[in-house]
């Protein structure tokens, strides 16, 4: 342990108006912690520069899932564990609950939020491709009141986001309009469980009904992580895609929009073409199986 | 808000721990570990450190109900919780047969991530009563041994959950 | 056998109640009063020499005890076999993490600033990485050519064989540096007063290989130093040298300050600054005739022991004798060398340098039988050692082993040719391609040659006054079940109540030297020392007349009871005899090398997943004659937590080094198996006995270590039909070596594609 408590402060408001009204008072100065599953790492290693933090751990106003008509939001303190467990999200929102699944052990899962993780802004972080392709959105609060916006560019560079000093997330949105369409979500990492991914995906997919060829792909959306600073969302590769039928000709293309897309790296983990590679076959293996389901009659949902 | 600064300003508050059943006042840093409290403050020295990460699990202790790596909890966040150690284990059923089964089965070795590897194992019986060998896997997929390849702790939880109530 | 009340049950583990309920004391769960914490302040240049040495401003250096290499009182050294590894570098740094100061203060969290506030300054030195660039000898960084420790071992003719071959198979095999990730860090309690002398508590396996050190670096006599053995939170060799350091640091700061010191590494430091498994390069040459016999090899096997010599002559030594493996070999020529480079020194790891040998021999065995066209199966058996055959250094295999029997049954088990069939059908349209890879090997139990005459283990039994019996010996429990076994020996020897035995707390200043607990040697070779020692017990009580011939254990009790009322507690002492006709030539590297060897044949079943290149290992069959099983649940939880180990080491396990150091020292970043990714691990034993070993034992601890990574990395060539020669054997190196492999970029599947 290379770290001195008697140099930190961490206060726990009992209360989100608390919080936020530190923030306010002092923007820049307290480092919000949730569940502490990053930052007691950095803390225990030494690596912490803040010194003042502000505990949002377990406030009531972040730690619940409202389920509206169109949309299920969810508090920024849930924790995995939270959102594997909730029947709507593991309905509807089936990326999500895989991901929560996969993240760390089931300790790390009682503990970690999805408030944190994207806060935390990791590019291996497993539960932001899925939030990409659910198109979801953001409530930031602050003393000033509260914002709204899309999740996609919230990420601006390698661990920076949108977030003002003042700022917490208070709640992630997710449409519900994704109930027909084919769900893949798949982890690789060096192991089966607590591991960071190397690459990670989300995909959902929806093909048309087609009159009596091969259905085409209606709509696409497919997000990496550990592929780009940030979580990514592979835009050029969908709209390549977008309306063609899966064939083993798509299934190149998509490889290779994809390869031009995403811009691993080396690293400790892993390397640069190691993830290129594995990426591309993630790909071709989620359009290989929506293919899959349409030919099978109907199987909307599915999660493949 | 919810800090007490002691009479000497020096940055320690006064908490009140539930541990093992007990009510508990301790005087500490807000930023100390739970796993350094309780083996420091308390003298619980069950819990362990293997990694200081949250990797391995040596330090899982249940908080109201939740097994969480006590590495990773600021003591501050453990006001008001409902912590249980493998000392507290003594008087839940369950776990004694749990103890009892690892103690059977060779589910202890070197016996560094026994108590840790026996309180996720608690935690998982807690939630499936009858957990089949992948429920096991996943649930314990947070504690690491290196003594034992991981069967006889396996044979340890089924043999517990065989021997349950529900069973 | 006659004796089997006690042996070979599933008696509980004697110290299981206090591991699971949390009771049992590992040395940080120990506090002594007035006690300091201490730190080490390393080197973080791989060599260079030290010029000068600040201390930083905001630190209150006055509340700080500071020991450097001036402080100590003997010689700065941490005695071992040869002395060149310093306690704290004085001059020169030779590693990256290498002790140059201690610190020690009362509050253990201002220890890593002020650890950060001392600056060094060096002169760097050219540093080494590699055994290619040790071996090119540009620069030397030890001795006069950067070699510990060489071996020649010679049987037969090899010159002549190469002309008479019908095939000439080469290959190279590298093996990678292995952490050995005990879940409890290295950690040691020391106090000092000048009356008694150092006594230091610790997580160890040897005492006296601590206190032998001890007493050369503080200058002490025997009487004067004390090492006593707490719980130790898992070892596997990598708690057999390193503590001697730990201990010495504590030791030392002790010294200074006249008060006790805990000294305890977090994960990160544990991982960089001490020994770790050393890294293997062996060369094969073999000549075959035309039915795949072995005619004759060379084998050129070489280990990096990074920057002091340690133990790596001992490493060698082993990975040597067991290169030929358990093959008959009528020449061969080994050449075996251990070499330094500026890494921290790497040191022992279950398996002992085996791990190493037998990887690349089992792997160049189905390279073999891919050469000249026969199966791995068949490859083996055509070679196996037989009875009376003898082994690469001339030991005769006397006992009834049939390799070619224990092959069949590992075969059936495992479902090999069934499987086999169905995977080569199944993996021309499947994107998880599987294979079948075979591991057949032994291992020698107990110190080489006349490492146990040398060791000359003194062990002893002592009747106590509840009427118990507790035994007495410097072997130490890290998990591996010590005091279970050693309890069951006697109390079968002396037909006691399980219950009736204890053994000690392992105490310098109480136990006799019975040897370091590494070699596998501890049932075996300690045990039958321990049942001598037993007897000496029943044998005073008889000729005192308070014992008959046959008695129950309630008549040993009152028995026993009766005598130390009358003269005290009483203690029978027995040390090792090396057994007859067993005779080992240091020089020439030849003769008996182990008292015993047991013998495995490890089959594994793996899935490779062309998607993610992903190496998984489906299932495991491990296969042992083990002499006798002691105790049924001990010895498997032995072979599952070792071929765990392996299969760490062979697929997930990768150190990643630069310019010396670890750059993934955390747990979060080097990688071994969760219960996730462990596969069925079945285990099955037989038993010829043993005549050297306590009721018919072999050693059995490091035998698991040497089986899985050849049979899995055997395993994935099956499935994609293209070599790996090295391990660890990560999904990037499967993804390079298919990429390399494949002419035209492989085109994307759509399920039921062909490969």
């Amino acid at each position: 342990m290379r770290s001195d408590p008697s140099d930190y402060q961490l206060v726990a408001p009992g209360s989100l108006h608390d919080a936020v009204s530190l923030l306010a008072a002092e923007p820049g100065a307290w480092l919000p912690i949730a569940g502490g599953t990053d930052v007691m790492v950095q803390y225990a290693a030494g690596k912490l520069t803040a010194r003042k933090l502000l505990s949002i751990w377990n406030l009531p106003e972040l730690r619940k899932i409202d389920i509206l008509p169109d949309e299920i939001r969810i508090g920024a303190g849930c924790t995995y564990t939270d959102l594997r467990e909730h029947e709507f999200v593991r309905r509807d929102l089936p990326l999500l609950a895989s991901a929560a699944q996969w993240t760390g052990g089931i300790a790390n899962q009682n503990r970690g939020t999805i408030g944190g993780n994207i806060v935390n802004a990791s590019p291996a972080a497993d539960s932001l491709p899925a939030l990409l392709v659910y198109d979801a959105e953001l409530v930031l609060i602050s003393a000033r009141g509260e914002r709204r916006l899309p999740y996609f560019g919230f990420h601006t560079g390698y661990k920076k986001t949108q977030l003002l000093p003042d700022e917490l997330i208070r709640s992630v949105c997710l449409p519900r309009r994704f109930s027909t369409y084919v769900s893949y979500a798949r982890k690789v990492g060096a192991r089966n469980a607590q591991a960071i991914s190397k690459v990670c995906i989300a995909a959902l997919g929806l093909l048309s009904s087609g009159a009596a060829d091969t259905p085409r792909i209606e709509d696409v959306r497919i997000a990496l992580g550990s592929v780009a600073p940030i979580p990514f969302r592979l835009i050029e590769t969908e709209k390549t895609i977008q309306g063609k039928m899966i064939d083993r000709g798509l299934l190149t293309l998509a490889k290779q929009i994809a390869g031009r897309e995403i811009r691993p790296i080396d690293d400790i983990r892993s390397t640069a073409r190691y993830r290129a590679a594995v990426a591309g076959n993630l790909i071709v293996e989620f359009l290989a199986r929506l293919r899959a389901t349409g030919e099978q009659a109907g199987e909307p949902g599915a999660i493949v | 808000m919810t800090q007490s600064p002691g009479k000497k300003n020096d940055g320690k508050c006064e908490l009140s721990l539930e541990i093992n059943g007990e009510r508990k006042m301790v005087r500490v840093y807000p930023m100390e570990r739970l796993l350094d409290v309780l083996r420091h403050e308390f003298n619980l020295t069950g819990t362990k450190e293997g990694c200081g990460e949250g990797e391995c699990g040596s330090c899982s202790v249940l908080m109201d109900g939740a097994l969480v790596n006590s590495c990773l909890v600021p003591v501050l966040q453990a006001e008001g919780a409902a912590i249980l150690t493998i000392e507290g284990l003594a008087a839940h059923e369950p776990s004694c047969r749990m103890q009892q089964t690892f103690l059977e089965c060779g589910g202890a070795q070197c016996g560094i991530c026994t108590p840790g590897m026996i309180l996720a194992a608690v935690h998982l019986l807690d939630k499936h009563a009858q957990p089949t060998l992948e429920d096991i896997r996943e649930g314990l997929s947070g504690n690491l041994c290196r003594c034992t390849g991981y069967m006889q702790i396996f044979e340890a939880v089924m043999e517990a959950a065989r021997r349950g109530p529900s069973a | 056998m006659a004796n089997d009340r006690i042996i070979g049950k599933p008696v509980p583990r004697k110290e299981g109640r206090e591991k699971v309920t949390g009771q049992a004391q590992y040395v940080d769960d120990m506090v002594l009063p007035n006690m300091l914490h201490g730190a080490t302040v390393r080197s973080q240049v791989p060599r260079g020499k030290i010029k000068k040495i600040t201390f930083g401003p905001g630190i209150a250096w006055d509340e700080f005890v500071i020991v450097s290499a001036k402080d100590i009182p003997g010689a700065n050294c941490i005695a071992l076999i040869v002395e060149d590894q310093p306690c704290l570098a004085s001059e020169f740094v030779n590693h990256p993490e290498e002790p140059i100061l201690l610190l020690a203060h009362p509050d253990r969290h201002v220890l890593p600033k002020a650890v950060a506030a001392v600056s060094i300054e060096y002169e760097a030195l050219p540093a080494i990485f590699t055994i290619d660039e040790s071996e090119q000898r540009s620069e030397i960084i030890w001795g006069s050519d950067n070699t510990f420790k060489t071996y020649l071992v010679e049987k037969g003719n090899v010159d002549l064989v190469w002309e008479q071959a019908a095939f000439i198979v080469d290959g190279e095999y590298c093996t990678g540096a292995q952490e050995q990730l005990y879940i409890e860090n290295n950690g040691m309690i020391a106090a000092f007063d000048p009356a008694h002398g150092i006594t230091v508590w610790g997580s160890l396996q040897c005492p006296y290989y601590v206190h032998k050190a001890l007493m050369k670096l503080c200058d002490l006599s025997e009487a004067k130093v004390r090492v006593v053995q707490m719980e130790t939170g898992g070892a596997f060799g990598g708690k057999e040298e390193y503590p001697s350091m730990i201990a010495g640091h504590a030791a030392l700061l002790a010294m200074k300050s006249g008060r006790p010191v805990k000294i305890i590494y977090d994960r990160m430091e544990d991982m960089v600054a001490t020994t770790k498994r050393h890294p293997s390069r062996t060369r094969h040459r073999t000549a075959l005739d035309k039915d795949g016999k072995i005619l004759g090899g060379e084998i050129d096997f070489t280990i990096d022991g990074g920057a002091y010599a340690t133990l790596s002559s001992v490493v060698l030594s082993r990975g040597t004798i067991h290169a030929g493996g358990a093959y008959y070999w009528p020449s061969i020529r080994i050449r075996a060398k251990a070499v330094a480079t500026n890494a921290p020194p790497h040191g022992a790891f279950r398996g002992f340098g085996a791990p190493q040998s037998l990887f690349a021999l089992e792997r160049h065995m189905d390279r073999i039988a891919q050469t000249i066209g026969v199966s791995p199966v068949e490859i083996r058996r055509r070679n196996f050692l037989k009875t009376g055959q003898t082994t690469t250094t001339d030991q005769a295999v006397h006992e009834p082993i049939d390799l070619d029997t224990l092959l069949d049954r590992a075969l059936e088990l495992s479902g090999y040719a069934a499987k086999r069939e169905r995977f080569v059908a199944q993996n021309e349209t499947s994107t998880q391609k599987k294979g079948m890879g075979i591991a057949t090997f032994l291992h020698g139990a107990g110190f080489t040659g006349s490492g146990e005459r040398y060791l000359s283990s003194l062990v002893a039994v002592e009747g106590c006054a509840e009427g118990t019996v507790r035994v007495l010996v410097s072997s130490t429990e890290f998990g591996q079940g010590t005091k279970t076994v050693l309890s069951q020996i006697v109390a079968e020897t002396l037909g006691l109540r399980y219950e009736d035995v204890a053994v000690a707390q392992p105490d310098t200043v109480e136990v006799p030297n019975s040897g370091p607990t590494v070699a596998s040697r501890t049932v075996m070779v300690v045990g039958k020392i321990v049942q001598s020692a037993a007897q000496g017990i029943k044998q005073t009580l008889q000729a005192a007349c308070l014992l008959g011939d046959s008695y129950s254990p309630e008549e040993f009790r009152t028995a026993c009871r009766n005598y130390v009322s009358t003269h005290g507690a009483f203690r029978s002492l027995a040390r090792y005899e090396a057994p007859a006709g067993v005779f080992w030539d240091d020089a020439k590297y030849r003769g008996e090398a182990y008292a015993a060897f047991a013998w495995a044949v490890y089959i594994a079943e793996v899935s490779v997943d062309l998607t993610t290149y992903g190496v998984t290992v489906d299932e495991f069959v491990a296969l042992q004659e083990v002499g006798k099983v002691l105790h049924p649940i001990l010895a498997e939880g032995q072979i599952t937590g070792g071929v765990a180990q392996a299969i760490g080491m062979t697929l997930y396990e990768k150190v990643i080094w630069q310019n010396g150091r670890m750059q993934n020292a955390q747990l979060t970043n080097y990688i071994m198996p969760t219960s996730a990714d462990l596969p069925r691990i079945r285990v099955f034993f037989e038993e010829l006995g043993n005549v050297h070993g306590a009721f018919g034992a072999k050693g059995i601890g490091e035998l698991p270590m040497d089986g899985p990574a050849p049979a899995i990395v055997n395993a994935v060539v099956d499935a994609l039909g293209i070599p790996f020669d090295s391990i660890p054997l990560l999904a990037e190196d499967v993804f390079e070596a298919l990429t390399a492999q494949a002419s035209p970029p492989g085109e994307p599947q759509l399920a039921g594609g062909r490969r």
